[in-house]
């Protein structure tokens, strides 16, 4: 009975993603059919691998710390983004190469994020081991640093620069290089796959630390391995469409409570099925309700962060 | 066989174990037992590799334990540990099936389901077996993660407080249950134990610690005695006996 009602909601999940689908390519188009779905079917990916990947590196962030309200975002790495974007416009101007040219830009992004949580888990891991508490608490203390100091930045940036900066530290899928997307793919594909074939072995992480060590697994190795998944997974959603943090959370929680299970490859894929018919449905509004007035960014953020105190309360009541 | 030689644990300035040396027979029940502070918990979780020690070395059949690779490790050993919180929503058979893993890496088959079937039975959990874990009372949570370190099927079982929430019934039947698995399957049981008494009644032979040092060990009939016994807790302990098991009276003093 239980898995009759999983197939019933993957199949609702899987059908309204493509009426979805549907409606996206075809609403509003007015004149060449063809030319616009070529046109918007470019942005079918990047809706599959950010919703993908920010919801599964959230679900394994909040394995490795028991805790639903976490994402990956909490170390700071959005702030990071960020103020590696107003650095860049602050210094070099909006007509510099580090900003006109996409590839490098997100490469550097990539690079930047990776490097930096890297960082914060070599410190955790191999100088203060097991203190995964105290790595959370730096990372919001540095995430509050960065974002302080961008807003610094920002405030004596040169106002048409600004106007310039203040897109790309949104969320957007309206700006996706296509040219990034194939790189995207080739790094996330790989790390996806990692982790749904490791999906077992993440499901006695729910034990807690001494029960997965008793039942074999190294895991302090294992944690740096995960650590580093989850931050390319991060980084490159983060680099290609901008700050998602609150998608993974709505998706991974969301999911929780669907399936009601502690198997990480169901809640793996109906959680990323959520995020992407979420962001499907939010671009729709975006382009044909707002009318481009606003960003899929804006969106997630409102919704999200209703959906994130909506949770508080509850786990407060329990 | 188990030997522990010259091991030793510090937390900063704080020596918790002290240059320990014991062996510990195979197929027998060992009782941990010494004040609270004396090091207990640390040693197990040392020789279970949850923890290293800083110095010295534990040997299980011949081979040094960090010598053993984690998953090989895992179908030797199996520990039980004195807290038990899963914020996790389980039914006690997905419980209990974890404790295939480190065969079948969560891909459970034929024989898993016997093993699991038969842990169930063992624990006489076999009608609770889909309950969730969180509707479980104290007694049958222990039960459950019991079973589940005998689904692991390992020679040596280590365990930390497993008396502890179990009422006196409850207590009883878990140290039956311990016996019968040195007695019918041939394990080697290692466990912490604060209830003298459970020790004395149940245990081949006692491990006693105080301060992060060995203070005794060895049989049950050379341990449990009065001059051991007053100095282990710096107590007046009064002994009797009856029907050949020595009970150990300390309540009033």
């Amino acid at each position: 009975m239980k898995t009759k009602r999983l197939n019933l909601i993957f199949l609702l999940l899987l059908i309204s993603i493509s009426v979805f689908l549907f409606l996206y390519l075809t609403v509003n188009t007015r004149g060449d059919l063809s030319f616009a779905i070529r046109l918007r079917s470019q942005r079918i990916i990047p809706f599959f691998l950010v919703g993908f990947s920010s919801t599964i590196a959230t679900i394994v962030f909040q394995t490795m710390t028991q805790n639903i309200i976490l994402t990956p975002n909490i170390i700071g790495l959005d702030s990071m983004y960020i103020l590696l974007q107003t650095v860049i416009f602050f210094f070099f101007g909006m007509n510099h190469v580090l900003v006109t040219h996409h590839q490098l830009n997100f490469f550097l992004s990539l690079l930047l994020i990776i490097g930096g949580s890297l960082g914060m888990f070599w410190l955790f891991f191999k100088k203060y081991p097991g203190k995964i508490y105290l790595m959370l608490m730096t990372g919001l203390i540095l995430g509050t640093f960065f974002s302080s100091f961008t807003n610094f930045l920002q405030v004596i940036i040169d106002p048409n620069e600004f106007e310039s900066l203040f897109a790309r530290t949104i969320a957007s899928f309206n700006r996706v290089d296509v040219t990034l997307v194939g790189f995207s793919v080739l790094i996330t594909v790989p790390v996806l796959i990692y982790l749904f074939k490791e999906s077992r072995t993440l499901d006695v992480l729910h034990l807690g630390r001494a029960y997965a060590l008793n039942l074999g697994i190294n895991i302090d190795k294992y944690y740096l391995i995960l650590f580093i998944m989850v931050s390319i997974l991060t980084a490159v959603s983060t680099a290609l469409v901008g700050p998602v943090s609150f998608l993974g959370f709505i998706g991974a929680n969301i999911a929780y409570r669907l399936f009601n299970t502690y198997k990480h490859a169901t809640l793996f894929i109906g959680g990323s099925l959520i995020s992407v018919l979420f962001i499907l449905s939010g671009q729709l509004l975006v382009e044909h309700v707002f009318r481009l007035q606003t960003t899929l960014g804006v969106i997630i953020q409102f919704a999200g962060g209703i959906y994130f105190l909506f949770i508080l309360f509850k786990e407060r009541n329990v | 066989m188990m030997e522990v030689q010259n091991v030793t644990k510090s937390y900063g300035e704080t020596i918790v174990v002290n240059n320990v040396s014991l062996p510990i027979e195979k197929g027998k029940m060992t009782a941990c037992i010494g004040p609270n502070g004396a090091g207990k918990s640390t040693l197990l979780e040392m020789v279970s590799r949850l923890i290293p020690q800083d110095t010295g070395h534990i040997y299980i059949d011949g081979n040094e334990v960090k010598t053993w690779k984690k998953g090989d490790f895992a179908k030797r050993l199996s520990v039980l540990k004195q807290t038990n919180q899963m914020n996790v929503r389980l039914t006690v058979r997905e419980l209990v099936s974890f404790g295939r893993f480190p065969y079948t890496k969560g891909r459970l088959n034929q024989h898993c389901h016997e093993v699991i079937d038969s842990s169930l039975e063992y624990l006489g959990l076999l009608d609770l077996q889909t309950r969730y874990i969180d509707t479980l009372s104290g007694g049958q949570l222990q039960r459950a993660m019991i079973a589940m370190v005998l689904c692991q099927d390992t020679d040596y079982i280590l365990l930390d407080e497993p008396l502890n929430n179990l009422d006196m019934s409850y207590g009883v039947q878990m140290m039956k249950t311990l016996r019968r698995l040195v007695d019918e399957l041939g394990k080697t049981v290692i466990t912490v134990v604060h209830d003298i008494n459970f020790a004395a009644s149940y245990a081949d032979n006692i491990v006693a610690m105080k301060e992060g040092r060995l203070f005794a060990s060895g049989p049950v009939d050379e341990m449990i005695t009065k001059p051991v016994l007053d100095d282990l807790y710096d107590m007046d302990v009064k002994i009797i006996e009856s029907n050949g098991t020595k009970y150990c009276l300390y309540y009033t003093n």
